[in-house]
């Protein structure tokens, strides 16, 4: 069997910027895949790419088999998502949320609701499931995410700094249940994080992304032993330099911060 | 199946997001009301003295139309704020055609405008409005969706085309604006100069101001057939134009 994603040269230009440029790997079925890096070193746009949010412009994508700039539904019936940035609808309660989520994935009534019980169960909104999101804090709305993501057991599971922002005891209890998931139905995990903690303890295989171009990629113990150091985090230094990245924020971006900030 | 329930939950969430937001509700009743009051009651008496007869039945079917227009361009409109917080990605990542989306959406719109545009006339007639006849109603409350679905549609369609909210004051002053003064809504179309009548021909909501006067008032200027014919085309060039600009957009 093939891998279930599959990546070669790829490339994103913005303008003069490439923002990916030239990245090649490959993640195996049922693999937990670490993909790490600075701020700004392409992390979110090759996600944007694997999830035909944006087009490559150029390299070949295979997503389960398909590939996204020609079969984008094919692509996107194989794969969840868990978005970096916010993307719940206030106005909606948790409970509508999901039961908007089912529809589009088109999940059987029965099913549907026993999922959304056991979910909502494990992110502890069970209580809080006929809240509109907008009285959510910001910990209950990046749980709500997740449980959504989650909700129509996709082949691949795509998370974007998924645990950015939450507790010790919320990120421990979320990554067993990602990882019950991937051990009984056999997902694919693909996620990124800057907490290297997380990445040496859940991820299969590790890949370092900089400046748009893959560093290394291997197994934490192999990472380990190409940089000579004790753990992962000395290692993604020691790999990417210690210089602090800016990251260009977006005017959306900015809209965000300042919603939030005025919520508070 | 999977269409329909895509465009059913899509639908609902506009409604619900509506219902839930009574400052929305009452501000969208609010301006054509005060259009309706203080132009018919101010204007009148110089209507009735121009020959004009009564007034207030000749401005209702427009005023209908006036709120219908802004309710629809502005649901239409409304993806823009899906796109700047976030929930927009939830649907486009989703193995959904667009059309589908966009469909459910501009339905949703468009059944609030529709809705709105039976409560002004409803209200309208608590101020002194009388419709000729009460079956002929429900005609022109099928006007009311035709106009909705254009204009939601166009609202959607151009909102897939801009980055963020700045653009909105331009389109509300360079075409909403003009699109209502050019219709008629306010003013009969007979002895206008032949140039603010062309304008007019090619204002699509002066063939619903014309449909709604015709169902509700009993006249009509373009004629009842070229009004309808119009309109239906209209609303299946615009949702075309909407789902094809709104396939294009990334998140």
């Amino acid at each position: 069997m093939g891998p279930i994603i599959e990546v070669k040269n790829l490339q994103k230009h913005f303008g003069s910027i490439k923002a990916v440029d030239g990245i090649s790997f490959s993640v195996k079925k049922g693999e937990v895949f670490a993909f790490l890096g600075p701020n700004g070193a392409g992390k979110s746009t090759t996600i944007k790419m694997l999830t035909t949010m944006l087009k490559a412009t150029a390299g070949e994508l295979r997503i389960a088999g398909h590939n996204p700039s020609i079969d984008p539904n094919g692509a996107r019936s194989n794969f969840g998502i868990v978005f970096q940035d916010p993307s719940l609808d206030d106005e909606l309660t948790a409970k509508e949320n999901l039961l908007f989520h089912g529809a589009l994935y088109d999940i059987k009534k029965g099913l549907l609701n026993e999922r959304m019980e056991k979910l909502l169960k494990v992110v502890e909104l069970w209580d809080r499931k006929n809240d509109l999101v907008k009285q959510f804090s910001g910990g209950m709305k990046r749980r709500l995410e997740i449980a959504r993501g989650l909700l129509h057991h996709p082949k691949i599971l795509f998370l974007d700094e998924p645990t950015i922002g939450l507790d010790p005891q919320t990120r421990h209890h979320i990554w067993n249940h990602i990882l019950e998931l991937n051990k009984s139905e056999g997902i694919t995990i693909f996620f990124t994080t800057h907490y290297m903690e997380e990445a040496e303890h859940v991820a299969d295989r590790v890949a370092v992304i900089d400046h748009g171009r893959i560093i290394t990629i291997g197994t934490t113990k192999e990472l380990l032993k190409r940089t000579k150091k004790k753990d992962l985090e000395s290692a993604f230094i020691a790999l990417t330099g210690k210089g602090i990245r800016e990251e260009e924020g977006s005017f959306i971006q900015n809209m965000r911060l300042r919603r939030r900030v005025m919520r508070r | 199946m999977s269409f329909i329930r895509v465009v059913y939950v899509l639908w609902l969430r506009q409604l619900k997001r509506y219902f839930r937001s009574k400052p929305r509700m009452i501000g969208s009743l609010g301006q054509p009301l005060l259009f309706l009051l203080a132009l018919g009651f101010g204007f009148g008496p110089i209507f009735q003295k121009a020959g004009g007869g009564d007034y207030l039945q000749f401005l209702t079917p427009g005023i209908i139309s006036m709120g219908i227009l802004f309710t629809s361009t502005f649901t239409g409109i409304e993806v823009i704020w899906d796109k700047q917080f976030g929930f927009l990605k939830e649907t486009l990542v989703a193995p959904v055609s667009r059309f589908a989306i966009m469909f459910g959406r501009t339905l949703g719109g468009a059944t609030i405008a529709m809705a709105q545009g039976g409560i002004i006339l409803l209200l309208s007639m608590i101020f002194g409005f009388r419709p000729m006849s009460i079956l002929m109603m429900l005609p022109a409350i099928l006007v009311m969706g035709l106009v909705a679905i254009i204009f939601t549609a166009l609202g959607t369609a151009m909102a897939s085309r801009m980055e963020d909210m700045h653009g909105f004051q331009l389109i509300v002053n360079f075409l909403i604006m003009p699109i209502f003064f050019m219709s008629g809504a306010l003013f009969p179309l007979e002895g206008l100069p032949s140039a603010v009548i062309t304008i007019t021909k090619l204002n699509p909501l002066a063939y619903g101001v014309d449909a709604l006067r015709f169902f509700l008032i009993g006249t009509s200027h373009f004629g009842i057939l070229l009004d309808l014919s119009v309109l239906m085309i209209l609303s299946f060039v615009f949702m075309a134009l909407g789902s094809y600009l709104f396939s294009k957009m990334e998140a």
